[in-house]
């Protein structure tokens, strides 16, 4: 069921911060501040991780000239074991908080929630939003960071960035949030987490079908259809799917991947960027400064998560997927 | 669309591993660390008082010292993306399993952290190495009984 908020919420602002490799991502120009020091000079990764969070949000508010007693809902996740970078950076913002996980869609989730929320009159400031940070997520997920085995180029590279808005009461001059829809857990029994494009773009393909179905709209009522991480493999079977559903291949020009674009054509990261850091930074810097530039008026944006953990995959078990997604508007 | 329907557009969406490439680079590479490996030999052989049955131990003890460095300079990764099998085979990838493992969990202590975890990656090299010399040393056994071959 596609959710429609009648009060249309709106995304006042957003913080994006980024590690050293973000430099090179080509919508670097648009997060707020890049670091050089992955671990924001703290001690451990995690510790790093949480920083970042805190740093992002820091930002998010000072654009709406806020504080944090000001802001009733913290809505965020990550992908660390239990989410302790989120969760620390909560103890430390000290504002109301529920930790969420959808993976790679978290960023999106979060924002569902927090407009929810909004929509209800619970809230009239909420952050929302996800991170990732490479070396903490690569450790959990797959090596440690020094091994060197060799990615295919099916793989993706976890970025180190957070993303968070806030989403607040409508107002005209911000990007507004119409509609959502969110996703199921879908499985098609793909199994290599080096492979993630292809385990998720069926998740992305049956949100986006099933919001623009229920919206009764076509991909062409949008300027820009933006999934998370799929990569640059997964955004192919994407289109893939909608054109074996019958749909031309000039139709699908609204339907981009954040991910796949990330560090543009780099091929140290293979199949691009991935991450629920990756979504949550293009969507929160790039696209709402493009929408409020004017440059899109109707835009669907689709995180993509894998839920799959390093235990699951070691049991043999495929990797469900799911996709979340918010139709935001500007005036 | 249909699981059977994906899999095969996945299939076709989804480039071949580039094996020729990736077994010449493998190729090219693993010879390169042998190469190393066997002049590190020669040189304890010639300057120091070791034999082709001895000279195993301080070889090997130096090429781990080699993959200590380049783990530590974060090289050896790199060195693995384009070599694969080429560095990861050789005794310099084992170390670097070790090593890698070792730095990774430097911060959860030494004790939990590096003691831990320090063959998360290899141990299981260690353990199917001494059953497999095992039973190798096994069935020469057996033979040299057998009066099959000798020692």
């Amino acid at each position: 069921m596609v959710i429609v908020f009648q009060s249309k919420p709106s995304l006042i602002a957003g913080g994006v911060v980024a590690g050293p490799l973000e430099k090179r991502s080509i919508f670097s120009q648009h997060f707020d501040a890049t670091y050089d020091d992955e671990r924001w000079q703290m001690k451990t990764n995690e510790q790093g991780h949480r920083k970042m969070v805190e740093e992002a949000c820091e930002f998010a508010m000072k654009k709406a000239g806020v504080k944090n007693k000001d802001i009733d809902y913290f809505m965020g996740g990550d992908l660390v074991n239990q989410m302790t970078p989120t969760n620390f950076a909560a103890r430390d913002l000290d504002i109301p908080f529920i930790g969420l996980f959808s993976a790679c869609a978290t960023s999106i989730s979060s924002v569902i929630v927090a407009s929810l929320l909004t929509e209800v009159g619970a809230s009239n400031l909420a952050l929302a939003g996800a991170s990732s940070q490479h070396n903490a997520v690569e450790r959990q997920f797959r090596y440690p960071i020094n091994y060197g085995s060799q990615k295919p180029q099916t793989a993706q590279w976890t970025v180190t960035a957070a993303g968070y808005a806030l989403v607040g009461k409508h107002h005209e001059e911000y990007p507004s949030i119409e509609a959502a829809t969110i996703g199921k857990s879908v499985d098609y029994g793909m199994d290599d987490p080096f492979h993630m494009g292809a385990a998720m773009a069926p998740a992305a393909f049956q949100t986006i079908q099933s919001h623009l179905e229920q919206r009764n709209q076509k991909i062409y009522h949008y300027d820009l259809i933006l999934t998370g991480d799929l990569g640059q493999l997964g955004i192919k079977l994407l289109k893939g799917m909608f054109v074996e559903s019958g749909i031309k291949s000039e139709e699908l020009k609204p339907l981009r991947d954040a991910g796949a674009e990330f560090y543009g054509q780099d091929e140290t990261f293979q199949s691009g960027a991935s991450g629920a850091g990756c979504s949550a930074a293009v969507f929160f810097s790039y696209v709402i400064q493009q929408m409020r530039a004017g440059t899109y008026k109707r835009v669907l944006l689709v995180a993509t998560g894998a839920l799959l953990s390093p235990l699951s995959f070691q049991q043999g078990e495929t990797i469900p997927c799911t996709a979340h997604a918010i139709e935001i508007t500007m005036k | 669309m249909e699981k059977e329907q994906y899999k095969q557009l996945e299939q076709n969406v989804t480039p071949n591993p580039p094996y020729f490439k990736n077994v010449a680079k493998a190729f090219l590479v693993g010879g390169l660390i042998c190469t190393i490996g066997q002049a590190v030999s020669l040189f304890y052989m010639t300057f120091f008082d070791f034999t082709e049955a001895t000279v195993g131990n301080p070889t090997v003890a130096t090429m781990i010292f080699f993959a200590m460095i380049l783990t530590g300079f974060g090289l050896y990764k790199k060195i693995g993306q384009f070599a694969g099998a080429g560095s990861a085979v050789p005794v310099t990838g084992f170390g670097n399993a070790v090593i890698s493992a070792a730095i990774e969990h430097r911060s959860e202590g030494l004790v939990l952290g590096v003691g831990g975890n320090l063959f998360k990656l290899a141990g299981s090299v260690v353990l199917f190495g001494v059953v497999s010399a095992f039973f190798i040393a096994l069935i020469k056994f057996i033979l040299v009984t057998l009066g099959v071959v000798s020692w």
